[in-house]
């Protein structure tokens, strides 16, 4: 148990001291709020569905907690690199509580992070409507974050180097985000592309922070909970068994 | 201690160790002579439970790493080859990880991590964060957080690697006073041949995967008819330099290296 605990607070010992890279990190989500938020919102107005920001604000969110887990859960490559993979390998501990132990630790710099960009969201207009739900909404940041840092340990375990790393980003991480729902409305898409967001996980993730942020629903909180669910304790599967597979 | 017989690796078509058999007793500090790309780093990985070897029988301390991994990693400790700290974390920070990998109970975790720290001069330095440190401060950091346990037997992958002449002498007498004072079974490889005559008790020279000779530094070198081990080593391996292709993980550090100096 103490195993999982210190590689737990492993990571947000490193998570704290990458000041530099927390900052760059904010630069893609601001922008998405920013040039999106404010740049489509006249159109988004005018097609009836109000606020632009207030709508994207959830989506930003559940994007940085997406690229944050994925890449934290990576973060295993550069273990792998510098060496420190190894001394881990050679340790007297199950290797499921050393997934474990990384996996939520990723997960916990995510929300972090996810928070972060929330602060950013609410000083850039947005406003949640009802308070009250932020708990629920911090369920499913979690839930996203454990998701995706279990999926990015699973990919930095088969994973032997940074070749793949460009793939994974553009034909993983890219359609993740954009098929997700966090930049538009699920109503109305032609049949198939609906169909293609539906089976993404962010999807439900994305509907959940915004039915518990701005009370616009598109699948009901117990279906993206269930969904986020299942999936995560999957992934959570495949990354063990991944990760157990290692050779160093 | 260790118990090897016909042990193989292939990695596709290339056999990197070729059904190699010795023993190692317990309490005795046993040499694994090589050139570069011998097989020596492998056959360590197949005894320390990182590389499922191919064919052959293995046994650590009775039992076999690839039925009891756990049971055989909680025996040994291992100084590795190439860096394993992680350089965002202190000093510290790296012992207390090791620590509790290896269940020290916290009060001995702090009194050894002291001792060893000072042992190896890096106590004033133990709130440094790792990539501040110069190469001998990480190697001497690596060693110190091998020996934080106390194994049964110890693996020492090369580890003078890069070491100035004061710290592998202050690393050879502590190993070999944990191996008169605890009776820890110590297996080494290194490439500096008068540590290997002054440390180990018996030698195993390796080439191209196979064990070409086996035995005491003195009888090495009666066999060969040189009067020293370095002679008694390039007699038995030839003199041509062998070349190691670069692996992808080399390259990755090399594209680490570039990336970090950039910043």
């Amino acid at each position: 148990m103490s195993a999982i605990y210190i590689l737990w607070l492993r990571e947000l010992r490193r998570y704290v001291r990458s000041r530099a890279q927390i900052v760059a990190s904010l630069g893609q989500p601001l922008m998405y709020l920013i040039a999106l938020g404010f740049g489509l919102g006249p159109v988004f107005q005018k097609a009836g569905q109000g606020s632009y920001v207030q709508f994207v604000a959830p989506g930003v969110i559940s994007m940085t907690v997406l690229f944050s887990s994925i890449f934290s859960g990576m973060g295993l490559l550069w273990d792998r690199q510098f060496g420190f993979l190894k001394e881990t390998l050679v340790a007297p501990v199950p290797r499921i509580q050393i997934m474990l132990g990384r996996t939520l630790g990723a997960a916990t710099v995510a929300v972090l992070q996810g928070l972060l960009v929330g602060v950013v969201c609410l000083i850039a207009g947005f406003r949640p409507v009802n308070s009250g739900a932020m708990p629920a909404a911090l369920v499913f940041m979690a839930l996203i974050a454990c998701v995706f840092s279990a999926l990015g340990t699973a990919i930095g375990s088969v994973l032997q180097n940074m070749q793949g790393l460009q793939l994974i980003m553009n034909f993983l991480v890219m359609p993740i985000f954009f098929l997700s729902g966090a930049l538009f409305p699920l109503n109305n898409l032609p049949k198939l592309f609906s169909l293609v967001t539906s089976l993404d996980p962010l999807t439900y993730g994305v509907d959940g922070m915004r039915t518990t942020l701005i009370g616009v629903s598109h699948f009901g909180p117990a279906l993206d909970l269930a969904v986020l669910s299942v999936v995560a304790a999957a992934l959570l599967c495949l990354g063990s068994y991944l990760f157990s597979k290692i050779e160093a | 201690m260790i118990k090897v017989a016909g042990l193989t690796k292939r990695f596709g078509t290339f056999t990197a160790v070729d059904e190699i058999s010795f023993d190692v007793d317990a309490g005795e500090i046993f040499a694994f002579l090589g050139p570069n790309g011998a097989g020596k780093t492998t056959t360590i990985k197949m005894l320390t439970t990182l590389l499922a070897p191919t064919s052959g029988q293995l046994e650590i301390d009775g039992l076999d790493p690839r039925s009891h991994a756990m049971e055989v990693r909680k025996r040994f400790g291992i100084v590795f080859q190439d860096p394993s700290l992680d350089s965002e974390l202190t000093a510290e920070e790296n012992m207390e990880l090791h620590g509790i990998f290896y269940h020290v109970p916290r009060k001995l975790r702090l009194e050894r991590t002291e001792q060893l720290l000072r042992l190896f001069e890096l106590w004033d330095r133990r709130k440094g964060r790792v990539k501040v440190f110069s190469g001998g401060m990480r190697r001497r950091l690596e060693i110190a957080r091998g020996l934080l346990h106390t194994p049964k037997i110890l693996f020492l992958d090369e580890p003078t690697l890069g070491l100035d002449p004061q710290t592998r002498n202050q690393l050879w007498t502590h190993v070999k006073n944990l191996n008169e004072s605890e009776g820890v079974t110590v297996f080494l490889t290194t490439h500096y041949m008068d540590e290997a005559e002054r440390v180990a008790q018996r030698i195993a020279v390796i080439d191209h995967g196979k064990i070409v000779a086996q035995d005491s530094p003195e009888g090495l070198k009666r066999s060969t008819n040189t009067n020293s081990l370095e002679g008694a080593f390039l007699s038995l391996t030839g003199s041509t330099i062998r070349e190691e292709a670069a692996n992808s993980t080399d390259q990755m550090r090399q594209f680490a290296k570039m990336w970090s100096s950039k910043r």
